[in-house]
């Protein structure tokens, strides 16, 4: 077994609701809500999750762009939610982010030289020279030409403006890539080729990848492992063959089942979840899927069902699975 | 089933817009047809021209720089190129409608659900009454599967969620019977779950309703889901036409094949996703040649130089690509029979 890369424990995220003249505290949104899971070295975890359900949320508390209201971050040994902010800064060397949004997340007034070089300095590696050599050696490995250094963003195409994303988050040779929705503002045919980058770039530098996306076939194909995330809650939790083989949370059973497949002779059952995701500024009691389960039980909408091995390595937040509550 | 009437044709569109940097040709000689009640499917990636073939049928082209050029788009017969702007408003709504990928933004957030409908009827229907009309409308948002329709009559768009927004869309696209549907990305802002429901309504709705539909989208599997006839776009030009079943079973456009085996399947995980190498070409700089010639791996002498036509290679289903010109053919086999 490899060691685990990341453990993270009981990670909240509330964010107040401020209403009145006095801005006076009226409740809370629960964006992410006791999620706990680790990530092993060298392996990639998909996290899954329709709009909302607090998936990038999730992603940011983990470098601290965003501070958790609770619960521990473990990195390589290391408690990243108990350091100060300059110590955080140093840390974040060895985690990097993968943004969704290729056209945002670069300055439009940098070269990518200086988008690229950037990094490097933050982080005081290297001298002027060898900070240039390493800009082109990183463009040649996302498969661009140093020539390109010298341009800027808007020169670029979608895909290539994502491979710059990528190689800036490679240039202080990180352990941890955080990748958040990096491929759905990409066309089919170029997100195929951004996803073939990401998994040759995975063996040549071993790297560990959390993958946040909503396209579920895409995170089947990239994750060895796979959390599916609903209303800040993880549902499940699972291999990826034995996610998509054998889902057991009713919420997954759905997901899966509504995405449409390239195939018109495919037939299934297709399982239409009624309603839409309550708001998290109100989630449902219990369970916060009971109120679109098809198997609601009484204790869904009481008891908050624990994420539980039900498997080896397979975990579960259902009630349908806790022999104590059903009987 | 009995062969079911042509309602809608595209014969040889041309729409072009006239910029600073020349005259870019997005949508460049298209044809394509949609029969009575039938779904038809029009995929491609982003600046293919999809978006602008729709346009082009409801006349809501921005103009300028965008203009029609050349080709006629029939409708029951009607060139509707030669409406005027007072004729279009009649065809719009009453016999083509239209719903957008934007429920947030298709709706106009200062008024209640109930005003904009009202007025979409009102617009068409002018000797209804008042109650009729509210009738109407009340109607509407029960077909499309809202619940306490008469309530909702009163909200504002930003107190509904974007499926029932795009429900709404729907209802209102339906208010006057349209006979053609076109629904462009209607599902693409939309979590997957309520991308499940709102399809099935619109097959629903199309079953129950005969409302032709075109679907016009970038997600394949949409269109394995929903559609009967496909059109394969790229950059401008249709490449593939042909039934659902044809295009999936046996794309034959490179572009085609490319495409369905870059799509990472669900099902089964596979070592590695086939990418079309390159990227889009932008509009208006290939002139000469086959528009998938750069990226294309069977390419061969003459896709550079000569602009393939649609070649109907079996009843229901055409290809642009001389792979499947007769004399290629023959060739081929010759050389495979020599080696």
């Amino acid at each position: 077994m490899t060691k685990p890369l990341l453990q993270v424990e009981g990670l909240k995220k509330y964010f107040p609701i401020r209403s009145g003249v006095l801005a006076k505290q009226s409740g809370y949104v629960k964006a992410v809500d006791n999620v706990s899971f680790h990530v092993n070295e060298g392996e990639t975890l998909g996290i899954v999750g329709e709009s909302g359900c607090g998936k990038s949320t999730t992603g940011r508390m983990l470098m601290r762009l965003l501070e958790p209201t609770e619960g521990k971050v473990t990195f390589d040994g290391k408690e990243l939610t108990s350091i100060s902010s300059t110590e955080m800064r140093k840390a974040r060397r060895e985690i990097q982010m993968v943004f969704q949004d290729p056209y945002a997340s670069l300055n439009p007034r940098h070269t990518v030289e200086k988008i690229l070089m950037e990094p490097l300095i933050v982080h005081n590696i290297g001298n002027a020279k060898s900070r240039k050599k390493k800009v082109h050696e990183f463009l040649e490995i996302v498969g661009l030409s140093s020539y390109h250094a010298k341009r800027y963003p808007h020169q670029f195409s979608g895909g290539q403006r994502q491979r710059i994303g990528i190689a800036r988050a490679l240039m202080t040779n990180p352990k941890l890539i955080i990748a958040d929705e990096p491929v759905s503002a990409l066309d089919v045919s170029i997100q195929a080729q951004v996803l073939n980058l990401m998994q040759d770039l995975q063996k040549e530098l071993k790297l560990t990848y959390i993958f946040i996306a909503h396209d579920l076939g895409v995170v089947r194909h990239i994750s060895d492992r796979v959390g599916v995330m609903y209303l800040g809650r993880m549902a499940e939790l699972a291999t990826s063959e034995s996610l998509y083989e054998e889902p057991l949370h009713p919420y997954t059973k759905a997901l899966l089942s509504a995405v449409p497949v390239p195939d018109p002779e495919h037939k299934r059952e297709q399982i239409i979840l009624e309603g839409d995701i309550p708001s998290p500024s109100n989630p449902p009691s219990g369970c916060t899927f009971h109120t679109r389960c098809p198997f609601r039980m009484e204790a869904c909408t009481s008891i908050v069902p624990k994420l539980e091995e039900v498997k080896p390595g397979h975990f579960v937040a259902c009630h349908l699975y806790n022999e104590q509550v059903q009987h | 089933m009995a062969e079911r009437e042509i309602i809608l044709e595209v014969k040889d569109l041309q729409t072009s817009f006239f910029t600073d940097d020349g005259v870019i040709p997005s949508v460049d000689h298209v044809d394509f047809h949609v029969k009575e009640g039938e779904i038809l499917g029009i995929v491609g990636e982003s600046g293919c021209g999809k978006s602008v073939t729709s346009l082009s049928i409801m006349g809501l082209v921005p103009s300028p720089p965008g203009k029609i050029t050349s080709g006629q788009i029939l409708f029951k017969g009607k060139d509707l190129t030669k409406f005027s702007e007072k004729e279009m408003r009649k065809v719009r709504g009453n016999d083509v409608a239209m719903i957008f990928q934007e429920p947030m933004t298709s709706l106009n957030p200062l008024f209640t659900i109930g005003n904009q409908l009202v007025e979409a009827i009102t617009l068409h229907k002018k000797d209804w009454n008042k109650k009729q009309v509210k009738a109407r409308a009340v109607e509407m948002l029960r077909l499309v599967g809202l619940p306490r329709a008469e309530e909702l009559m009163k909200d504002y768009p930003h107190q509904l969620s974007g499926g029932m927004r795009q429900r709404v869309m729907i209802a209102m696209a339906l208010v006057c019977d349209p006979k053609v549907l076109i629904a462009d990305e209607p599902t693409t802002a939309l979590d997957v779950t309520i991308q499940a429901q709102i399809l099935k309504l619109m097959r629903e709705l199309n079953e129950r309703l005969k409302t032709a539909v075109i679907m016009i989208t970038h997600d394949l599997g949409v269109v394995a889901e929903t559609c009967e006839r496909v059109v394969v776009m790229y950059a401008g030009k249709v490449v593939e036409e042909g039934t659902v079943d044809a295009i999936f079973r046996n794309p034959q456009h490179p572009y085609t094949k490319g495409l369905i085996a870059s799509v990472p399947d669900m099902r089964h995980k596979k070592q590695r996703l086939y990418s079309i190498p390159g990227n889009v070409p932008k509009p208006g700089t290939i002139k000469n040649g086959c528009r998938f010639a750069a990226r294309c791996e069977s390419v061969f002498g003459r896709c550079t130089e000569e602009n393939p036509p649609l070649y109907e290679t079996s009843a229901n289903h055409k290809t642009r690509c001389f792979l499947y010109d007769q004399k290629e053919v023959e060739v081929h086999d010759k050389t495979a029979a020599t080696s």
